[in-house]
């Protein structure tokens, strides 16, 4: 499929850049991390250099295989998944899985990185800073914290800080926090990472779930439960970006069910800078391409002539 | 691959046996590299694709064959000829045919027997003769007996209750008729696998499967330890070399 950046046949020209944190994506529409690994396999479906961003597969300090088998279960739009963080691991990934996606993307790239310590996210942001292209860090703030009795980081607004201070202090590229919305208030969350110098926010992570199989009369997943995406989660995305939106002055990327142009621009009109597309991407390969493709004319039928024009007056 | 090359339509959708239904489909078929590929079929109201083997391919035509077992299964067993389905074609890799030694034996178990089909009929279109055994549990659950029959070649069956053929699974037909292949390729339920893969003394491959969300690589869903490193079933196989696998 052949995705001009801001012409479509009808020949309607609109603006569908957008600035994250000094940082410009030629359109808002960002693979989420987890849903296109890094990239380049996908390149088998289309160019994908017509992505805005690509957020790469979560990524820790060590080789992780992650989850036992089965680690998907379907639900009506959407899936649950709990692959539990399989990635080569940091050295792997700069060594080699980059170089392939840098092969085929020449855009900015988003690093998105997880841990289990605060110390682990720290080293894992030093060795992925100063890679080209790699132009914002993602923080999955969602895995337990080990020396922290297992609760996840993202649920804690005192160590969703303390991962962010300790991330600045050896990185200088703008850090997003992916947020995760299994959280009794995701304001208080976001507004301790912005005041803990966070350069962004995206959000939602997936909501946890879990599925029982009738025959058998056990979970689907080998996990008992896992993060829950799709279609089906976007009202509450769209809810919790126009909390967050609302209350912090950094960028946000809304991310959660986005399966459309007027996905896009909904979320953007809650207060998104940019938007992340993730499951989309497992059901249609095409899914980001179509978006893009769609946008230009949804914005002439919604009358707006720029995305950077829905950015929330704050 | 484009958008434009997922569209089939159905041809043909009918029961072959208690549990199991035959769909042939009709669209683009140049991309199938290897017989063990499988398609990835979008069933209306359903989130997630139904991967499915192929277990025939003839000019513009792919045959499947699936066992109908959950809500997913019985959307597909309704589609009438003439529907039109989203489908992601030639996914993964197949079998290696190259590697397949002087006497190959083929073996399939349940609904694993169809693309054991493809694999045949491919190894005769290169001159290679090979043997086939299938296992199944019982009579009633036989499928694709006459299309094999079809194929003269070497042709066993084995039932676990005996209710037809062999008595047993398809490694006592291996050892009762003396078969002595020097090669094997399988496809069947996991059981099936581990006993071919720790039982047989020769080099073989076996065709894998797994709960899938993309089926094309990128969600980690369906992936294996081997003695290569993690693996996807869905990208890196289905179809592995017993060498690389791992049996715990």
């Amino acid at each position: 499929m052949e995705v001009k950046e801001t012409e479509i046949s009808a020949g309607c020209l609109r603006d569908l850049s957008v600035e994250l944190a000094g940082v410009t994506l030629k359109n808002p529409v960002i693979p989420a991390s987890g849903c296109f690994g890094y990239g380049y396999g996908m390149s088998e479906y289309y160019d994908i250099d017509v992505l805005g961003s690509i957020s790469f597969k979560g990524t820790t300090l060590h080789p992780r295989f992650g989850n036992p088998l089965p680690r998907v279960a379907e639900c009506t739009e959407g899936l649950i998944n709990s692959v539990g963080l399989q990635n080569p691991g940091i050295d792997a990934v700069i060594a080699e899985e980059l170089p392939r996606m840098r092969e085929r993307f020449h855009g900015p790239i988003i690093a998105n990185i997880s841990g289990f310590s605060v110390d682990e996210y720290r080293e894992c942001c030093r060795r992925i800073t100063g890679e080209s292209q790699v132009a914002i860090i993602e923080l999955n703030v969602s895995c337990p914290n080990v020396h922290g009795g297992g609760m996840s980081f993202g649920t804690c607004p005192a160590s969703v800080a303390e991962v962010v201070k300790a991330v600045k202090e050896v990185s200088d590229l703008p850090l997003f926090v992916k947020l995760s919305p299994n959280v009794t208030d995701i304001v208080e969350i976001a507004r301790s990472a912005e005041d803990a110098g966070a350069d962004g926010l995206c959000l939602i992570n997936t909501l946890l779930g879990m599925r029982i199989d009738l025959k058998t009369r056990r979970p689907v997943v080998a996990n008992v439960m896992g993060g829950f995406s799709g279609r089906a989660v976007f009202p509450v995305a769209l809810r919790m970006v126009w909390q967050v939106s609302h209350a912090c002055s950094i960028p946000v990327i809304g991310c959660g069910g986005v399966s459309t142009a007027e996905d896009v621009i909904e979320m953007m009109m809650a207060g998104a800078r940019a938007v992340e597309v993730g499951t989309a991407n497992l059901i249609d390969p095409w899914a980001c391409p179509r978006i893009i493709e769609a946008l230009p004319e949804a914005m002439e039928k919604y009358n707006i002539p720029s995305l950077r024009s829905l950015a929330v007056d704050k | 691959m484009t958008a434009n090359d997922t569209k089939y339509t159905v041809v043909d959708n009918r029961w072959i046996g208690t549990n199991t239904m035959m769909m042939i489909l009709e669209g683009a078929t140049e991309r199938f590299s290897a017989p063990g590929q499988f398609i990835n079929i979008a069933v209306p109201g359903f989130t997630l694709r139904r991967p499915i083997s192929v277990c025939d391919i003839e000019g513009d035509y792919i045959t499947i064959v699936y066992d109908v077992v959950g809500h997913g299964t019985e959307a597909l067993s309704e589609m009438e000829a003439g529907r039109k389905l989203d489908i992601l074609p030639a996914l993964g890799n197949g079998f290696d045919m190259s590697k397949c030694g002087e006497r190959p034996v083929l073996l399939g178990g349940g609904v694993g027997c169809p693309p054991i089909y493809s694999l045949a009929k491919n190894l005769l279109s290169i001159d290679v003769l090979p043997t086939v055994v299938l296992g199944f549990n019982t009579d009633e659950r036989m499928i694709m007996i006459e299309q094999f029959e079809n194929l003269d070649i070497p042709f066993y069956v084995a039932t676990v209750d005996g209710s037809y053929g062999t008595q047993g699974f398809v490694t006592d037909v291996i050892a009762r008729e003396a078969l002595n292949p020097d090669y094997f390729y399988a496809c069947g339920p996991l059981p099936m696998l581990r006993a071919l893969c720790t039982q047989l003394d020769i080099p073989g491959q076996v065709s894998l499967e797994a709960r899938m969300a993309c089926g094309f690589g990128v969600c980690m869903c369906c992936s294996l330890e081997t003695r290569r490193g993690p693996k996807r079933i869905c990208k890196d196989g289905p179809v592995f070399d017993k060498e690389d696998l791992i049996w715990k």
